[in-house]
């Protein structure tokens, strides 16, 4: 089996590689300390008042209808402060809570305002003030500043890196190996052949250099991962979070680590306290308890936040889901994190109170969120975030007072 | 072998097959365009159920369901499983053998345009005969005929959840607090014709949505039987069904045009989005990147784009304009391979007597080294289908997997004639003076062959 030692001497990465790498790791005293931030992005617009419900509100029930969750039973929510709760199927989300590790955002909205998932996902991860201004992810611009674009500074939780962690910086990638290693000899063969092709070259550098960084990982993973023709959507959070939080949590390890999670677009059938929402929302939560669990003591230095690039209508649609929104919810979690509070300016469900009469209207800005944690978690100056991470982002202010001293 | 031969067989076609660049090469224009009259499908699928099978069979599992019949219930998943297995066969045998490969990559394209997906469970059971049906049969005929086989075509109504969408003063939205459903509505607008920046409103989605109620699938016995089978003209293999008491009363409006309530005011109202301007520049613009580049040139854009409006979208003349154009025969071997077509291209050079003999175990390690290398076959992540661009595919751990598989591959094909010869044949003049000589130089046949699998210009088309 391929390690960090053996791949440095075998010598198939070149020494630009190992250059770099070294590189990076000095660089690295630059952060504050050995802080790490995790980025989950639920793809396909999450339904914030599913997850996050307002059941004291007294509109909530008539509105969400079959949606709604029971006042009492198994399928009540889990109460928070007498008006918001969690869905009954994010417990280890609620003792998070209950722990003061998660703080949790209502009417959280990217500055997009129309329907598109996909120009949504673009502003979502561009961190741009409209779709297709800015061609790399934010996350992927602010690894310079903090000396973690040597390559293995930062990884993505997918075979190739989602937009948030793509652009002129390198990232690593990751999943669980599916097939057979290949020996040295035949890599060193096809690294020399690859010299003169940069895309592939400092691809196959990097991946070698998180594989080996990740042996002993690799072989502790479940194989859940590894199911033919199972979905690759939330029933793999668990084994993918696991195994991704062991390689975060190594001393050497990449200090950021993004998930890239789908199947959130619940136009019809969702459920309530139970039925396909609600199992995601347990696999979901589930994943989040494995990726706690594998940081270990790194958890205490770590700053998760979850994104879904919109939110959708407050009422049921015809067909017992909901259609895409404007505002959603946001997780912020982490033991980094000064928790146990929910920031929600709310107007109320009446139509009068929503954006175009149907969906909950956005006051808190995504970048927000991601400057609070860039900034108080990670260290990143003001000008960096303002001038590089988020151009045209002056409207929305970094929240305070969301990260342990 | 001329240069042109070789991008004919791997850009416009899945990859070479041996002696095929020689073949291509007489005239590679006329053996792209050769292949567009004939259609290999029927002896190909012969035997894979039809849309209405399948839409009996998930009657019978509803039934099951609501049964609580159990063993029923294991019988219906054990089908349904070895039915999506013979699917893929069917599908992965005809990419690594077909002998029209442009035909068959046109195919593939406007499956991912118009996508459906098995991470929709009550879609899954419906992708193979969706591409079968709505989509082989249009490649070489009018967009507008392939807009309405795929919108009606009872694997769209349930993957983007039209078919329990009822028009909320309907007599059925009258009686059952049920109602508009907005997903297909938005999707056509933002993904199948105009896109995004199209120009339409919110309030268009919704005309649209409301224009669409009332198409929906046969559901079998029950008050909605025999309402009304609706004549289609050939769309759909006979499952879909209009049932006028869930459509929404009343004229819409449209991108500013009137509709007339029925199912010929949707009828009328796809055949306007498949003409639209946006479209034809929508699709000009998805056709250019994938034969031309990730960034394709604007003028490239711009003449498939008039020959789109020219033609009235008929698609062989859009097809033409972009075999005329210089820039789809840049030397370079520009894009980059997705998964699928990756595994496609190997087996097309160096598959021999092996794909002949592929089952439903044989084909189960391609469907997880596609979905390891990121692309799960049937399984877009989303509506829109999956990336056309190097960056999406290009991840890390996305190389390091096609390398493990270009070497786990070369190895179980086992022995080979002369692995020169093999990427000889494979690439023709885009093989590299570097790569043949690292394939020479291999420490065994297999591993030649995984040197070519794994090579830069290979991975490539």
């Amino acid at each position: 089996m391929l390690t960090r030692r053996t791949f440095f001497k075998c010598g198939i990465a070149g020494g630009t590689l190992a250059l770099a790498g070294t590189k990076a790791r000095l660089a690295f005293a630059a952060l504050p300390d050995d802080r790490r931030f995790i980025v989950v992005i639920l793809r396909g617009g999450l339904d914030g008042l599913a997850a996050v419900p307002a059941h004291g509100d007294p509109d909530y029930a008539n509105l969400r209808r079959s949606l709604a969750l029971p006042k009492s039973g198994l399928d009540a929510p889990i109460d928070l402060d007498g008006f918001f709760g969690l869905h009954p199927s994010l417990h280890n989300l609620a003792e998070m809570w209950r722990e003061k590790e998660l703080a949790i955002f209502h009417n959280v909205s990217t500055p997009y305002r129309n329907r598109s998932h996909f120009d949504a996902q673009n502003v979502l991860e561009t961190g741009g003030a409209k779709p297709h201004v800015l061609n790399e992810g934010w996350l992927n611009r602010a690894l310079g500043p903090l000396a973690l674009d040597g390559g293995d500074g930062a990884l993505a939780v997918s075979s190739s890196p989602p937009l948030l962690l793509d652009g002129k910086a390198r990232v690593a990638s990751w999943t669980p190996p599916r097939m057979p290693a290949a020996d040295e000899e035949f890599l060193a063969r096809i690294a020399a052949l690859y010299a003169r092709d940069p895309v592939l070259s400092t691809g196959l550098k990097n991946a070698l250099l998180t594989r080996a960084a990740t042996v002993t990982a690799m072989h502790d993973m479940p194989s859940g991962a590894n199911r033919p023709n199972g979905a690759p959507q939330a029933g793999e959070v668990a084994p993918l979070m696991e195994g991704a939080g062991k390689i975060l949590a190594a001393a050497d390890g990449p200090r950021i680590g993004v998930f890239d999670i789908s199947g959130w677009d619940t136009h019809s059938n969702q459920g309530a306290g139970q039925g396909q929402l609600a199992r995601r929302l347990q696999l979901l939560d589930e994943g989040l308890l494995a990726l706690k669990t594998s940081l270990g003591p790194a958890w205490k230095k770590t700053v998760i936040v979850t994104a879904s690039e919109f939110g959708r209508t407050v009422a049921v649609n015809g067909t017992g889901g909901t259609d895409h929104g404007t505002a959603g919810i946001a997780f912020l979690f982490g033991g980094a994190v000064a928790g146990g509070n929910i920031h929600a300016e709310w107007r109320g469900l009446k139509p009068s109170a929503l954006k175009d009469g149907r969906d909950l209207p956005a006051q808190t800005d995504t970048r927000a969120l991601f400057k609070a944690a860039l900034a108080d978690h990670l260290g990143v100056p003001k000008l960096v975030l303002e001038d590089t991470v988020f151009p045209d982002s002056a409207a929305a202010a970094g929240l305070k007072g969301l990260i342990r001293a | 072998m001329s240069l042109e031969g070789a991008l004919a067989a791997n850009r416009f076609g899945l990859g070479a097959r041996p002696g095929e660049i020689e073949a291509a090469s007489t005239d590679p224009k006329a053996w792209l365009l050769g292949q567009l009259p004939d259609d290999d499908s029927a002896s190909r699928f012969a035997g894979l159920p039809t849309t209405s099978a399948l839409v009996v069979d998930l009657g019978k599992r509803r039934h099951a369901r609501q049964a609580r019949d159990r063993e029923a219930i294991k019988a219906f998943l054990t089908k349904s499983r070895q039915g999506h297995l013979l699917e893929m066969v069917a599908r992965f045998r005809a990419g690594f053998e077909t002998a029209l490969p442009f035909r068959e990559r046109l195919v593939r394209f406007w499956s991912n345009h118009f996508v459906v997906s098995t991470q929709k469970p009550d879609a899954a059971l419906f992708v193979g005969a969706f591409e079968r049906e709505a989509i082989r049969p249009y490649v070489t005929g009018r967009f507008s005929d392939m807009v309405l086989a795929v919108e009606c075509h009872p694997a769209m109504q349930l993957y983007l959840d039209n078919a329990q969408s009822i028009g909320p003063d309907s007599y059925a939205g009258m009686r059952a607090r049920r109602g508009l459903n907005e997903n297909l509505g938005r999707e056509i607008l933002e993904l199948h014709t105009l896109s995004v920046d199209g120009g339409y409103t919110q309030d268009d989605v919704i005309a649209l949505a409301k224009i669409l109620t009332g198409w929906s699938l046969d559901l079998g016995p029950g008050p909605a039987a025999g309402l009304m089978n609706a004549a289609m003209g050939g769309a759909g293999d006979g499952a879909f069904r209009f049932y006028p008491p869930r459509h929404q009363p009343g004229p819409k409006t449209l991108l500013g045009r009137s509709y007339a309530q029925g199912f010929d005011g949707g009828v009328a109202a796809l055949a306007d989005l498949a003409n639209h301007p946006a479209t034809a520049r929508h699709i000009a613009r998805k056709l250019a990147i994938h034969f031309i580049a990730d960034d394709p040139p604007q003028d490239s854009v711009k003449r498939i784009e008039m020959a789109f409006l020219a033609s009235g979208g008929d698609l062989p003349s859009v097809y033409e304009t972009i075999i005329d154009d210089p820039a789809a025969w840049s030397p370079e071997p520009v894009k980059f391979r997705t998964p699928i077509e990756y595994v496609t291209a190997a087996m097309r050079i160096a598959g021999g007597e092996r794909i002949g003999m592929l089952d439903e175990n044989g084909v189960r390690p391609f469907i997880q080294s596609a979905r390891a290398m990121g692309e799960s076959p049937f399984a877009a992540p989303s509506p829109k289908g999956w990336p056309d661009d190097a960056d999406s595919w290009t991840g890390s751990d996305a190389i390091l997997q096609r390398v493990e598989w270009a070497n786990a591959a070369a190895q179980k094909l086992g022995p080979q004639s002369d692995p020169v010869n093999l990427a000889d044949q494979g690439l023709g003049p885009l093989l590299s003076a570097d790569t043949r000589t690292a394939i020479a130089r291999a420490a065994s046949p297999a591993q030649g062959l995984a040197i070519l699998f794994a090579s830069p210009e290979f991975q490539r088309r």
